[in-house]
């Protein structure tokens, strides 16, 4: 019974850690936390955009107090990108440099055989440490005091990517064909997201955990906007996120999320708003829908919603 | 606490989610890190862990709120009231003699008999958890084993005994029998119930299996309204397995000829020095196909089932269009990409449906209006039973179809006995198309569309 209360304890913990980061968590997503760290998985975060699958790992880095090495995918993206790349350059000004030597080098050999085989200590030199540009994965792992690596938007890469990328997320390592196998000095913290644009091999999900993050709940959803927008009142507060969950509720191209309730909430502060009016709402529907349809299918309802949340606003 | 979880992952399976060895490992280290005793953390580590997809966490989240809330044995409201009044009057009349008496007797009766009479609800629940470990019941399968299944779980728990231990008392002391005869009915339904929540735990996967083999090569003219959802989400599945199978192109490159001109172009920056060479690379399309389905009442079915299954190939197939017909022919590609399948069928089936066929009329209509549909790398898939009412099959249209295009494919929901017999003109049909296969059957059904599909490939 101990160790657990203790567990549930250490959950809590690192609800508050990221609530100092600014980033206010559900019970879900503390407890993805503190697995991962714990069981040294990365975890798979997948949700609708704008639910704070970025902010997660921002807040993480922050909270521990790490480093963020932050891999955007696209398509396209190969290991030259996202592993290393041998400097190409520096070779060649190298053996520029290194041309007249040569002749010195290879003075003191009679025979061809002899030769070569000062030649071949000499080629090693160039695929060494000193000639390798770490990129982005290879970073995380380099990092002394480990780090958190958040690999963005997964989905957008090639199915070729995520192959390269089991290595890393099961034995948190790389191997280069010139210099061998490198181990990370300190496990990083990994996280991948996700839209959902394609299904992810399950190579790939079986070596992580599987955050899911919706749109959050109304109460967690005002202590967000708090955290977020300082300035604004409590009445607004509570109209606002009760008029977005109204929105959520149609049948819209883009559902707005946390990320647009934020901004609009910004911009309400910013006009000076202390209630949810009808006609400031409809003047600022674009800041949270991002669709002219959308918009155009939100407008008829908007006197309807602002009733309803007003009416939250006084009672709720 | 690892038995239940191992017992825990069967469900899950049976349940539809895949959980490989290593995510139960993983879901095992996370259980010991936060511990059982808070459900809502257990629950949340569990599809951490486990599900890897939001169909799989909603289908796990289930699995594991059936599994972690055992039928509680009861005894029904009524039946206690009925005790402690038995219990009351008993005690009055009586004096306390007697009650050491009955408590004399109460040492001589069976394990279980004594539990239900202290009413020990944590020693019950302990021996049914014990019984049905020791009778196997997570090895049910298929709900004619219920009974079976119950009747093992009571003889474990004891049954013989009590019921001895019932006949005993019926002599001595009536009220104790009746006490414990309204405890082993209410006994009784909890097993019951619990065999049935097993069954939901334990038997979905196999009975899913079973389901869908029978559905496979069940014939799909003659499904009864219940199947046909069925049906749609077994179609659905083939989809899936098509798209998965032929949607990416394996690289074959290196193969074949040495393309000069592209070599040339490419190394035209080392003085044409050939450095990089290029190889011709044998140009791949995907699929056209353009789908001619009857839609009379005999074949309606088959053709519904077959326009899912083809419109759902995105992935695969780059174009594909779709002409319905019973007594003229109209194209349908419209209305299937725009509506859901069951309206648009629907709506197929109101403008030209259930009509009788007549193969002639409806193939004119074609030629006149979408011959330039069919280009040399189209195969058209034609799906009907070729039974023309005796009217002219204008054989020689279908000739002409088979001539514009790569290839030519029909496809008969009758078996081949009947080819021929009646009004059927397939015989005459058949000379004309590159393949005639029989298509009854789901199996049938996925078997020609991926044929078709690969010979693309």
């Amino acid at each position: 019974m101990a160790e657990s209360t203790s567990s549930s304890a250490s959950i809590e913990a690192v609800e508050r850690s990221l609530a100092s980061a600014g980033y206010i968590a559900s019970r879900q997503i503390a407890t993805a936390v503190y697995l991962a760290e714990k069981i040294e998985k990365p975890i798979l975060v997948e949700g609708p955009a704008g639910v704070g699958k970025t902010e997660l790992a921002k807040a993480i880095a922050a909270s521990r107090g790490l480093e963020m090495i932050r891999m955007q995918c696209y398509e396209g993206l190969d290991e030259a990108k996202a592993l290393y790349e041998w400097k190409y350059a520096k070779q060649l000004l190298y053996t520029q440099i290194l041309k007249d030597k040569l002749g010195e080098v290879l003075g003191d050999a009679d025979t061809l055989a002899k030769a070569l085989d000062q030649l071949h200590d000499f080629g090693d030199v160039f695929f060494s440490k000193e000639f390798v540009e770490p990129r982005p994965l290879l970073r995380a792992l380099e990092q002394p005091m480990g780090c958190v690596l958040l690999i963005d938007e997964i989905d957008k890469s090639d199915a070729e990517f995520e192959s390269l990328l089991l290595e890393i997320l099961s034995d948190f390592q790389v191997t280069i064909p010139e210099l061998g196998t490198v181990v990370a000095i300190v496990p990083p913290t990994v996280i991948l997201t996700s839209n959902g644009e394609r299904d992810l091999g399950d190579a790939l999900k079986r070596r992580c955990l599987h955050l899911h993050i919706g749109f959050p709940e109304p109460k967690l959803e005002e202590r967000i906007v708090e955290t977020r927008v300082p300035g604004i009142p409590a009445v607004l507060r509570k109209q606002l996120v009760g008029f977005v969950n109204q929105v959520r509720t149609l049948d819209l191209k883009k559902l707005p999320s946390v990320s647009e309730t934020i901004d609009w909430a910004k911009v309400l502060v910013l006009l000076g708003a202390s209630e949810l009016g009808h006609e400031m709402v409809k003047d600022t529907l674009n800041v949270l829908l991002k669709y002219e349809g959308d918009i155009e299918a939100t407008l008829p309802q908007v006197s309807g919603f602002v009733a309803k949340s007003g009416r939250q606003g006084v009672f709720g | 606490m690892r038995d239940t979880l191992h017992r825990f992952f069967r469900a899950a399976r049976g349940a539809g989610v895949r959980i490989s060895p290593a995510e139960s490992i993983d879901a095992m280290r996370a259980v010991a890190e936060v511990g059982p005793s808070d459900r809502g953390i257990l629950r949340d580590a569990l599809l951490l862990t486990l599900a890897k997809s939001g169909d799989d966490k909603a289908a796990l989240g289930a699995c594991f709120d059936t599994f972690f809330t055992h039928p509680d044995f009861e005894q029904s409201p009524a039946a206690n009231d009925d005790v402690e009044d038995a219990d009351g009057g008993a005690s009055e009349s009586i004096e306390t003699a007697e009650g050491a008496a009955s408590g004399q007797a109460a040492a001589e009766l069976g394990a279980l008999a004594q539990m239900l009479l202290a009413q020990d609800r944590a020693a019950i629940a302990a021996a049914l958890s014990n019984a049905s470990n020791a009778a196997g019941l997570t090895d049910i399968r298929v709900f004619t084993q219920r009974g079976l299944f119950a009747s093992r779980v009571l003889e474990q728990l004891g049954i013989a005994q009590l019921r001895d231990d019932i006949d005993a008392l019926n002599a001595r002391n009536s009220a104790d029998a009746e006490r414990l005869t309204a405890a082993l009915g209410s006994l009784r339904e909890t097993v019951s119930e619990m065999v049935a929540q097993a069954l939901l735990l334990y038997g979905s996967e196999e009975k899913e299996a079973l389901r869908n083999e029978i559905l496979r090569n069940a014939p799909m003219a003659r499904l009864e309204q219940r199947q046909i959802e069925q049906m749609r989400a077994l179609i659905r599945n083939i989809a899936r397995r098509l798209r998965e199978r032929f949607s990416k192109p394996r690289k074959r490159q290196r193969r074949g000829h040495l393309d000069v001109r592209r070599t040339i172009r490419r190394n035209a920056a080392w003085g044409g020095v050939p450095f990089m060479t290029a190889w011709k690379r044998r140009h791949r399309d995907k699929p056209k196909i353009v789908a001619i389905c009857d839609v009379s009442g005999s074949v309606a079915q088959v053709s519904d089932f077959f326009l899912l299954l083809i419109h759902s190939l995105h992935e695969v197939v780059s174009d594909v269009r779709s002409f319905a017909f019973s007594g003229n022919l109209i194209e349908v590609s419209e209305v299937l990409e725009k509506n859901k399948p069951e309206e648009a069928m629907k709506q197929i089936m109101s403008s030209v449906g259930y009509g009788s066929s007549d193969y002639g009329r409806s193939f004119v209509d074609f030629e006149k209006g979408f011959m330039s549909a069919i280009t040399p790398q189209t195969t058209v898939i034609v799906l009907g039973d070729a039974r023309s009412n005796n009217l002219d099959p204008r054989a020689d249209i279908l000739r002409r179809i088979g001539e514009r295009s790569k290839r030519l494919v029909w496809l008969n929901p009758e078996g081949r006995m009947a080819w021929g017999f009646g009004d059927s003109e397939m015989p005459r049909y058949a000379t004309f198309c590159n393949v005639v296969r029989q298509c009854a059957t789901a199996q049938q059904l996925e078997r020609a569309v991926a044929d078709i599909v690969a010979t693309y490939q």
